[in-house]
């Protein structure tokens, strides 16, 4: 049979990094895959160069729409690293509790979208409608719904007002009920378990191989998360569990995601319970030379931060290395062998940006359009309906 | 096995290969080795000990390049980062994505960004930059001054 390519993407104004992938086809059978980024390469780690050292918390802050705070979060603990410092505790557990709340709001989001390519728009609906909630809580604590400007080398620039404790308890309450439906929904849902289940399948030797991190390691059975195995911060003294699945497909990924948006609640919670007082900020004047290297568990998995410090108020070096660098290279791994309407779901299940697949089209060799990125999403919301039809329900 | 066990058993196995070994603390641990020990050294250490690739960061110290690779122990809480000098009249490695896939984008990344090339490695096209952008212009080299001739956006940063 002839081979046919499937061009997805560049450009989307949803989606934060344009991607371009090359499905190769054979009928309904993807048989090859490649990836090509970069359209939105901005130099960041130039920039950053050019920038002092609090600046540069500023600019590693503008990497990510979703995970904004993820980037300042490894980027100061690697210049705490050149020192060796250790911030004061009340910035730690303001630290946790931002970085968790991000946590939340970016899994939900996840949710709402992977609901919506399957055709489930009622869980996109909710899961966006939750997610205000917890962004409320966000703009309460920080005065902003998103790129939070808490953090800075040796501390955070913004205390949390004892006032605003149990107004943010409160709205974290008022989400756990809701979630818990969802999660029922979908764990009891026949239509979507033959939708996700043993589809993608990323086993634990492709990804060490590729050396996933995050929920694409975790729900194929590696058991890694920084904040357990490193513990930083806060994350040593409330407690949590790490959730870890073995099947690799795209319902554990599903699963996973709902779990731990349960855990960081959790956190959240006790964090804001126990907050101790005292300094928010050691008050960092001097970086002297050497290098540091801070990370932390973003919503996508590790990001890396590696910093040289040659002694002026500037990073010599600023490395950085996103989670999804590593995990979009699974793709090769899970989409190959699956079919077209589940190239989709597939590809947004290891939480990229996957507003890019609504900018598919399918050619056949003579370059006539079968598809676009519309008709792709609908193909894959009419396979869940045909299912649905075939085990009676509505 | 703690972090010094493992320090202990790689220097007494690449007794030859390891250049200086410096302990920022007992966390991250920055081992210099020589460029010809770099494949049997790290898949040593990734087959055997089970660590996992995390990144390379490739840096411009003036007179000459270095890459740093960085290697996580996740179960034991420590960071081995494998440092090696590059001479800048020769700036080849040998690739690692023939042994392992984690390393296939990160050595094209810096193959752009910096020029250095990478022996055997499969898939040689650009990753980041634009397929106009010049050839033999590094963006982060320390001698990179293409951003003050074209980019007038970029003046006065």
């Amino acid at each position: 049979m002839a081979k046919t390519i499937v061009p997805i993407g560049p450009y989307h104004p949803l989606q934060e990094e344009p991607e371009f992938f090359s499905l190769m086809v054979e009928g309904e059978r993807v048989v090859d895959i490649d990836v090509q980024i970069g359209y939105n390469h901005r130099g960041i780690e130039k920039i950053s160069e050019m920038k002092n050292f609090d600046q540069s918390t500023f600019a590693v802050e503008r990497i990510c729409g979703i995970c904004s705070t993820s980037h300042p979060f490894a980027y100061t603990r690697a210049v705490e690293d050149i020192i060796q410092a250790e911030v004061p505790l009340r910035a730690q557990y303001i630290r946790t509790i931002i970085a968790e709340g991000e946590r939340v709001h970016s899994h939900l989001l996840w949710l709402g979208l992977a609901g919506h390519f399957l055709g489930y728009n009622t869980v996109f609906m909710w899961a966006w409608k939750l997610r205000e909630e917890i962004l409320d809580v966000m703009e309460i604590l920080s005065g902003n719904r998103n790129n939070y400007a808490m953090f800075k080398p040796g501390g955070v620039r913004r205390d949390i007002k004892a006032e605003d404790i149990p107004v943010v308890l409160k709205k974290l309450d008022s989400i756990v009920p809701t979630l818990t439906m969802i999660k029922k929904a979908v764990m009891d849902d026949p239509v979507l378990q033959a939708r996700t289940k043993n589809v993608g399948v990323l086993t634990k030797e492709k990804a060490i191989d590729y050396c996933a991190l995050g929920p694409t390691a975790r729900s194929s059975g590696i058991a890694i998360d920084v904040r357990k195995d490193s513990p930083y911060e806060a994350y040593d003294k409330v407690e949590w569990d790490m959730i870890v699945l073995k099947n690799g497909d795209v319902f554990d990924k599903v699963v996973l995601r709902i779990l731990e948006t349960f855990e960081s609640i959790r956190i959240l919670r006790q964090c804001l319970k126990n907050l101790p007082g005292g300094k928010i900020d050691m008050q960092i004047t001097d970086i002297p030379p050497g290098e540091g290297i801070g990370t932390h568990e973003a919503p996508r998995g590790e990001s890396f931060h590696y910093v040289l410090s040659d002694g002026t108020n500037r990073p010599a070096r600023h490395k950085i290395r996103a989670p999804t660098f590593m995990n979009m290279p699974t793709y090769k791994a899970t989409v190959v062998g699956e079919t077209i309407s589940d190239a989709a779901i597939i590809l947004a299940a290891i939480d990229p940006c996957y507003c890019c697949t609504e900018r598919m089209a399918v050619r056949d060799t003579k370059g006539k359009m079968l598809y676009n990125g519309e008709g792709l999403v609908k193909l894959s919301q009419e396979k869940t309906e045909k299912i649905r039809e075939k085990l009676g329900r509505c | 096995m703690t972090p010094l066990e493992i320090l202990k058993d790689l220097t007494d196995r690449f007794k030859q290969d390891i250049v200086g070994v410096f302990e920022k603390s007992p966390k991250r641990i920055y081992i210099e080795i020589k460029k010809e020990a770099l494949v049997r050294v790290v898949l040593h250490v990734f087959r055997e000990l089970g660590a996992r690739f995390n990144t390379a960061s490739g840096v411009d110290v003036r007179d000459h390049m270095e890459m740093l690779y960085h290697f996580t122990f996740d179960k034991i809480d420590a960071v081995f980062t494998f440092r090696i000098k590059l001479d800048k009249s020769n700036l080849e490695i040998d690739s690692l994505t023939p042994y392992f896939e984690g390393a296939n984008w990160i050595e094209r990344e810096t193959t752009e960004v910096l020029g250095i090339t990478f022996k055997n490695h499969p898939d040689m096209r650009r990753l980041l930059l634009p397929e106009d952008w010049p050839e033999g212009v590094y963006p982060l080299r320390r001698d990179y001054k293409e951003w003050d001739k074209n980019a007038i956006r970029d003046r006065g940063v």
